[in-house]
């Protein structure tokens, strides 16, 4: 409660950076940054050195330190290939490396930060904030340089996250490793370790198909297509039915072949894995004139529409476990102990799915802040694979596009996938005989019929529509 | 073959000429050095078989060769100190080989003995036929590497590998290579032979297959050249199925989903380039804190960066391997890791395959050392700077000599070799002693790795102590045109020396072909040629040896030095 507290006094809605928490960082963070004027000193920019006379730009071969590792002077921190030779870079000063502005495998000129240095552990954040707000003139990738600011009206702003070059994952829920020792330990070969940290994927949450159940790289690629997948069928969350901009499209040559991308590669696959799973569909039709009027009420407080969901989800889900379990193996199926919900967010050339941890148990006010964060964390693809991959249940929204009902393929791995439709104003009839009008929106549910049967979703739709539709529950 | 060339030598005198005389009877003057083989045969004129000794001691004395030769031939037969050879090897590998072939042409009666196979472990189970897998390997990663063929233009489709066939390359590589080992030896006229020899006492030793009668012979000098076997460290069973070591390794009997290889040496390199290059993934099991100890740190750095990361490969370091239970019952290989210094479980692995290449140990059980009060340290047999053997006392054996990985002073078959044929300069009376520092190693992964005296942080120990300076120059293969040609650009060459005096202390080379260019270097530090000098010896263009010229090129000595090959000369 101290946080919520601290929100009521100090919390400024309409700013974003104040928003933003970082987990190393403590609470108090958003007030000390206006005090402290002389933070910017104290945080030093890592320059691309010039190695070589002839040296123009340099590309980092890799990061000797990471974010957060404490400096001392004259300590090796990147590795610097220049046209020449690959030099070992050093720092000239004692400090914490507070964020990494080029990462392995980008290029940046000769001059340009690449890093920046805090000198103390308290500065971390106000650097990676830094950092973030002015990005490096020389990016890693081209692709990720240019994604552009097409985000949109509803409140909370799914923002594009640059991510031409990230291949998002979404998760499978979490159960033990066969290979494992009750989950703790992790059996994965060599290359799929790597691969999984090439592609941001959490092993503890990949099904191992190699003997004794070993996790191996085809079993990596697959949960990075199955996070991907989602990505592939919705767009773009955001219960209000606020008019959005659709970006323009960019230039597209028509009539060209293209071949696919590693990740459409990953997506066509899956989501032709997809199909061993068989899924059935229940729809609902909920009235959000009461959950409206409470977002109003409290969206001041920088509650967002995104948790509120994901809030009267998880709440639905508590009474609900199958609906939450997930079967994998076709033999049984895991009621998982946590309900976290995923939410997928469009991003350019992709998608992400950063997850709610343990919805049911965090209050609204966390929870929103929790969403803000995540958001503006993929925006800066600083997302941890445990913050988008560990999802037990996943909402899609459709809904600011004024899509009024849709429905989601199941992500092989989990359960059930929730598209979210546009809340709109509706003439209806009610039991007393009168007509009138109310704000409904229309969900639509895809289950594995193999663990979650229709009545499951039937009861659970229905105490969903009754969570949202006295949402009273949903600020505790 | 021994006693007809010993005919045709001596056909001046009575001896009644074979059916080889033909051929050779154009050697009929008195000089014998027009014939063919001559400079190798001419020596073993002096010594054949004790049986005909009554002929040949004619031929001996009218050569009049070294007198030291034709004293011990002329104690043969008369005195009761008579040797039946003049030396005896015991192990016929690479360093026997090499001695024996040397011994020979200094003129001394040599036999060697073999309990196993001509040739040893390098022909056998190590150098030879790891190469023929690397071979293998290196097409492989070429055809493999769509980036690698497309940037040259090249299109190949999936390239594909029939394990067998790799195995009976490898196979055939060796049995050839022992082959020609063998031959070459009988040729020269080097006695071969079979059984374990047991040192008896001085100058005595006894040879003998187990369950056939012994023979003992004596020599005037004796070479240990027994070398060493894979070292398999404690709480590590090896079935020879799914926990190997080297031997079973090169037989490529199966090529593991996921093979642990325990050390990160020359050995466990190479396995793991030759068995990710077939499609294993790899771990690496180091006990130290880093991967490749050994290698200059800087080489190490960048070979992994090449060899170890893009590959699929990872691994523990600062671990040991404190039980390894092979496959069985459908169950895999499982490895517990130990901290290597804490020793608190740290780890396990479980994996199809785990390949132990922590080391070699010595092979010296047996050799009868107790008899002559030679006490080994950790198996090694203790020698001096001359690979003179030392006994309890620290005193010298006479006569006894050991060399290569027995005395485990330069565990390289190239060092044994090395080591033979300073023993045999010593013997035949020139003193002699082996600049181990000018002794090149290399590693064969893709691309290879090489050295040849100290690291940098070595020779920096050494300047701090002897007060000297020591500077570093280093060139890229990326540099080079010959290199760049073949769009094999990855590769440091590293030269650290005296900037005082222009002596080179080591060279570290990490790039294509690596191991063919050390020599250079090797050179110049066995003949004490400094950068100075050698930086004006002219290198054809384009070449890779140009990356060594561009080396010496950029190193900077002091300019008051002055350089023993400064007076030209004409043609």
């Amino acid at each position: 409660m101290s946080q919520l507290l601290h929100l009521g006094t100090s919390f400024v809605p309409s700013s974003s950076t104040a928003l933003r928490r970082n987990p190393t960082s403590s609470p108090t963070i958003h007030i000390s940054g206006n005090k402290r004027t002389t933070i910017q000193a104290k945080i030093r920019e890592i320059f691309m050195p010039a190695l070589s006379s002839t040296m123009t730009e340099g590309k980092i071969v890799s990061w000797v330190k990471s974010e957060g590792d404490k400096l001392s002077k004259g300590e090796s921190v990147v590795v610097v290939e220049s046209d020449k030779a690959d030099m070992d870079v050093e720092t000239f000063y004692d400090g914490y490396l507070a964020a990494i502005m080029v990462e392995e495998g980008g290029v940046a000129a000769v001059g340009s930060a690449i890093a920046l240095l805090a000198e103390t552990e308290d500065e971390i954040a106000e650097a990676r904030s830094k950092a973030n707000t002015s990005p490096s003139s020389s990016s890693p990738s081209p692709a990720a340089a240019e994604a552009p600011e097409k985000a949109v009206g509803a409140p909370e702003k799914a923002a594009p996250v640059k991510a031409a070059a990230t291949v998002t994952v979404a998760k499978m829920a979490s159960s033990a490793h066969p290979a494992s020792e009750g989950g703790k330990r992790i059996v994965a070969s060599p290359y799929a370790k790597k691969l999984a940290k090439e592609l941001n994927v959490d092993l503890g949450n990949v099904v191992g198909s190699g003997p004794m159940g070993r996790i191996v790289a085809k079993d990596v690629e697959a949960a990075a297509a199955a996070g991907v997948s989602v990505a592939a069928e919705d767009p773009k969350p955001s219960p209000s039915s606020a008019p959005v901009k659709v970006p323009a499209s960019t230039g597209i040559e028509l009539g060209t072949v293209v071949p696919f991308t590693t990740m459409q590669g990953a997506v066509s696959r899956n989501m032709v894995d997809s199909l061993a799973v068989p899924t059935f569909r229940v729809g609902y039709t909920i009235t959000t004139d009461a959950l409206d009027a409470l977002y109003k009420k409290i969206k001041s407080k920088g509650v967002t529409m995104t948790a509120l969901l994901a809030k009267a989800t998880a709440l639905a889900l508590v009474k609900h476990p199958v609906v939450n379990s997930s079967c994998r193996d076709g033999k049984s199926f895991t009621y998982n102990s946590s309900i976290n919900i995923a939410v997928a967010v469009a991003i350019d050339g992709g998608l992400i799915t950063p997850v709610l941890q343990d919805a049911d148990k965090v209050d609204i006010y966390s929870l929103s802040r929790k969403w803000k964060e995540l958001v503006d964390k993929a925006r800066a693809k600083q997302l941890q694979p445990h913050e988008y991959t560990t999802g037990t249940f996943t909402l899609s929204n459709l809904g600011m596009f004024g899509v009024d009902r849709f429905d989601a393929i199941l992500p092989p791995g989990t359960g059930a996938i929730m598209a979210v439709g546009a809340s709109e104003p509706t003439v209806v009839a009610t039991k007393d005989g009168r007509i009138g009008m109310k704000s409904q929106m229309q969900v639509n549910v895809t289950a594995d019929h193999r663990v979650i049967y229709g009545a499951d979703l039937a009861s659970f739709l229905q105490t969903l529509a009754k969570i949202i539709e006295d949402p009273k529950d949903l600020t505790f | 073959m021994h006693s007809s060339l010993s005919l045709s030598f001596s056909s001046s005198t009575a001896i009644p000429r074979s059916g080889y005389s033909s051929e050779l009877s154009c050697a009929a003057p008195p000089s014998p050095l027009n014939l063919r083989f001559c400079g190798l045969r001419r020596e073993a004129l002096g010594f054949s078989s004790p049986k005909r000794n009554d002929s040949r001691r004619v031929v001996v004395s009218s050569r009049g060769r070294s007198t030291k030769v034709s004293a011990s031939v002329s104690e043969n037969g008369s005195a009761p100190k008579a040797f039946d050879y003049d030396l005896v090897i015991i192990g016929a590998g690479v360093g026997g080989h090499g001695a024996a072939l040397h011994a020979v042409e200094k003129g001394l009666k040599t036999a060697i003995i073999e309990g196993d196979v001509v040739g040893g472990t390098c022909v056998n189970r190590g150098c030879v036929p790891s190469k023929a897998l690397l071979a293998v390997s290196g097409r492989m990663r070429e055809l493999q590497s769509e980036h690698h063929l497309k940037a040259l233009g090249l299109q190949v489709s999936a390239a594909g590998y029939d394990r067998q066939g790799v195995a009976d390359h490898a196979n055939n590589l060796a049995s050839k290579i022992r082959n020609n080992l063998t031959n070459s030896m009988k040729a020269l006229g080097v006695d071969i032979l079979t059984g374990v020899g047991t040192i008896l006492g001085p100058q005595k030793v006894k040879y003998g297959k187990v369950g056939f009668s012994e023979n003992v012979i004596t020599a005037k000098n004796i070479i240990i050249a027994t070398g060493s076997v894979p070292l398999v460290p404690r709480g590590i069973e090896v079935d020879g199925k799914t926990v190997i070591t080297s031997d079973h390794a090169l037989k490529l009997e199966f090529v593991p989903d996921w093979i642990a290889i325990v050390g990160s040496g020359y050995i466990g390199l190479e396995f793991s380039d030759v068995y990710t290059a077939l499609g294993s993934e790899v771990t690496f099991i180091e006990a130290l804190d880093q991967l490749m100890p050994g290698f200059d740190p800087e080489i190490g750095k960048l070979a992994q960066r090449v060899l170890i990361n893009p590959r699929k490969i990872d691994y523990h370091t600062g671990v040991f391997a404190s039980k390894i239970t092979p496959a069985k019952d459908g169950k895999p290989v499982r490895i517990e890791l130990i901290d290597a210094k804490t020793k608190e479980p740290k780890d396990a692995l479980e994996v199809d395959a785990a390949l132990i290449a922590t080391g070699r140990a010595p092979f010296t059980n047996g050799l009868g050392l107790e008899n002559i009060n030679v006490v080994t340290q950790r198996g090694f047999v203790p020698v001096d700077e001359r690979m003179r053997v030392l006994d309890a006392d620290g005193n010298l054996v006479p006569h006894l000599y050991c060399i290569g990985d027995a005395n485990g002073k330069m565990m390289l078959a190239h060092a044994a070799s090395a080591q033979g044929i300073s023993v045999v300069e010593q013997v035949t009376g020139k003193d002699h002693v082996l600049n181990h520092l000018s002794i090149p190693a290399a590693c064969f992964t893709h691309p290879e790795i090489s050295m040849v005296g100290l690291t940098e942080p070595q020779a920096r120990e050494k300047a701090e102590k002897e007060g000297f300076e020591v500077s570093v120059a280093k060139t890229s293969f990326k540099a080079n045109t010959k290199a760049l040609a073949e769009n094999e650009g990855e590769g440091l060459a590293k030269l650290i020396y005296r900037p005082d005096n222009g002596e080179i202390l080591g060279v570290h080379i990490f790039g294509l072909h690596a191991a063919d260019l050390i020599h250079e270097a090797s050179n110049a530090i066995a003949l004490g040629t400094r950068i100075q000098d050698i930086k004006f010896a002219v290198h054809a263009h384009p070449t890779l040896s140009e990356v060594l010229d561009e080396l010496f090129k950029s190193a900077k000595v002091h300019a008051h030095v002055p350089s023993p090959v400064s007076e030209p000369v004409t043609v």
